[in-house]
């Protein structure tokens, strides 16, 4: 076997409770990460889902020929910030109201002549759902001869805008404190560690081994502490997942990528928190 | 092989541990290096495999010149010497075998070589028979000849010894010493620091003494004198 490697390993046999202080360390101060992490990760699914109904709907004047219509239905598909637009007759939307609004249906049932009128529904591209870009797409409909009224909840768009940017700023001040006090108790257990073996390592630089290769094995085990914190940190996160999902209201885990990114992330600190570790002690010696 | 210049050593904290001490050491030679605790023995050693930096002067040793030399030659130094101590630092949760055999893995050499150069060396210490034994097994005289030939594994031109039988009792003094005479009857040169001054009468070998951080004394220069008249 690889000499880094097994005295990377050795490490753990030789000091299994500070290995598992360690990784332990690692795991809950990446589950915290983690926790926040899904939070975000649901908060924004959320805000996805309402954004998603965020629908621009001009109503049409009575009588526009449906040539004309068809034509500008064309025309806005084709606006950079529009993903579709549909075109709803007043049949359409009769019947949409008649099968929604069952509470009165029997009223709608018995009208002589169809109160709605026609319009054609815009849906925006996901990244054009803000204030703005709405504001600026109803302007141009109203342009349309034919249309009569443009419609879109104002407040709400504004609302749901105000919210994504404050979850995102929220979500990343506290990840970003919880990440910084994970990395600081990170670096103090394998602080401890490398003191730990403070004088198998004044012994290696006595028998002439390089800082290189004294650091070797600290950084592999630093990474390999890491890893196994970062698995572990994903599969609590699972465990509140699912109780959550369970017990409270559903909720979204993460993406194969985010979990992937979690244990990459406590590889690195592992990585670099050995290193940091190793250098300032060979550094004193 | 080593030489010292006039050498001064000053700690940051604490006086001038060495004052203007300048001597040479040939290839092959035994040498004491005798004084009372505190005189400055172990320092003379710490230069010599660059544990600590020199205040001012120079000390050579096998080529290179430590005032100038940078962090990372300081390994190449000490694969050339053999570093033995009072406190024996072996690794304890290691066999002797692999306390031997780690010195020559650290250093990177050949995997496949390095299991019969461990067995030559311990049975040149006289302690084939345990090689798979754990420090805690073995007694001090044992460790003692585990640390040594741990240091000669990587044939090393000088073998440095801080008061390598300062721990031991009697018996097991003789046969260390012995053993370091062996060693050097072999071709290694023995640096030897020690305030035990009948081991120093038995053996007729060159006697460096210091004195509150002075060399007061070098039998390879001065005239002999009457050793019961020394400290
Ligand atoms: N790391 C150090 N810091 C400060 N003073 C030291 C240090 N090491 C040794 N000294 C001082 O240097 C002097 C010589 O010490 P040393 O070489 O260990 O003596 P010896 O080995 O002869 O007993 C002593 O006065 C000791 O206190
Ligand atoms: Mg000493």
């Amino acid at each position: 076997m690889n000499l880094v490697i097994r005295e990377a390993l050795l490490a753990f046999r030789r000091a299994p409770l500070l290995s598992a202080l360690s990784v332990t360390t690692i795991a809950f101060s990446l589950f915290v990460v983690g926790l926040f992490g899904l939070v975000a990760v649901n908060l924004q699914q959320a805000l996805r889902d309402v954004a998603e109904r965020v629908e621009i709907v001009a109503y049409l004047l009575p009588g526009a020929p449906i040539e004309t219509i068809t034509l500008a239905e064309k025309d806005i598909e084709a606006f950079p910030e529009v993903q579709a637009a549909a075109y709803v007759s007043e049949d359409q939307a009769l019947d949409r109201a008649r099968a929604e609004l069952v509470e009165f249906r029997d009223v709608l049932q018995e009208l002589e002549r169809n109160p709605l009128p026609a319009s054609i529904e815009v849906k925006l591209k996901p990244r054009f759902r803000d204030v703005e870009h709405v504001n600026e797409v109803a302007e141009r409909l109203r342009g349309f001869g034919f249309v009569d009224d443009v419609r879109f909840g104002r407040d709400w768009v504004a609302n749901v805008d105000r919210l994504r940017q404050i979850a995102a700023a929220v979500g990343l001040v506290v990840g970003a404190a919880f990440a910084v006090v994970a990395i600081i108790i990170i670096g103090t257990t394998i602080r401890m560690a490398v003191l730990q073996r403070s004088r198998e390592i004044a012994i290696m630089r006595l028998v002439g081994a390089t800082d290189g290769f004294v650091r070797r094995p600290f950084l592999l085990q630093g990474a390999l502490k890491g890893m196994l914190g970062g698995l572990a940190a994903v599969a609590l996160s699972y465990g509140a997942y699912a109780l959550i999902n369970r017990w409270l209201i559903h909720a979204e885990f993460f993406s194969r990528e985010q979990a992937v990114a979690i244990v990459g992330f406590g590889m690195l600190i592992g990585f670099f928190g050995s290193a940091a570790s190793v250098g300032r002690h060979l550094r004193r010696i | 092989m080593i030489k010292f210049t006039n050498v001064f050593k000053a700690f940051p904290k604490g006086g001038l541990a060495l004052k203007d001490v300048s001597f040479h050491i040939a290839k092959g030679e035994f040498v004491f290096l005798t004084g009372h605790s505190g005189a400055g023995k172990s320092t003379v050693l710490k230069l010599v495999y660059a544990e600590e930096p020199v205040t001012s002067g120079e000390v050579r040793v096998s080529g290179f010149t430590l005032a100038d030399a940078r962090r990372r030659d300081i390994p190449k130094l000490r694969r050339r010497l053999g570093i033995v101590f009072q406190d024996f630092r072996l690794l304890e949760d290691r066999t002797a075998e692999e306390n031997v055999a780690f010195a020559l893995e650290v250093t990177g050499a050949r995997r496949a070589s390095i299991p019969a150069r461990v067995m030559r060396v311990l049975t040149q210490v006289g302690l084939a028979a345990k090689a798979h034994a754990y420090p805690r097994e073995l007694s001090g005289g044992e460790q003692q000849r585990v640390a040594i030939a741990r240091a000669l594994v990587n044939e090393p031109t000088v073998l440095l010894a801080d008061e390598p039988t300062g721990n031991l009792d009697e018996r097991a003094t003789r046969g260390v010493f012995q053993l370091l005479r062996d060693i050097n009857a072999s071709g290694t040169a023995v640096v030897m620091a020690t305030h035990d001054l009948d081991l120093v009468r038995q053996a007729p070998y060159r006697v460096i003494e210091l004195q509150e951080g002075a060399l007061v004394y070098d039998s390879a220069v001065d005239e002999p004198r009457d050793q019961a008249a020394s400290p």
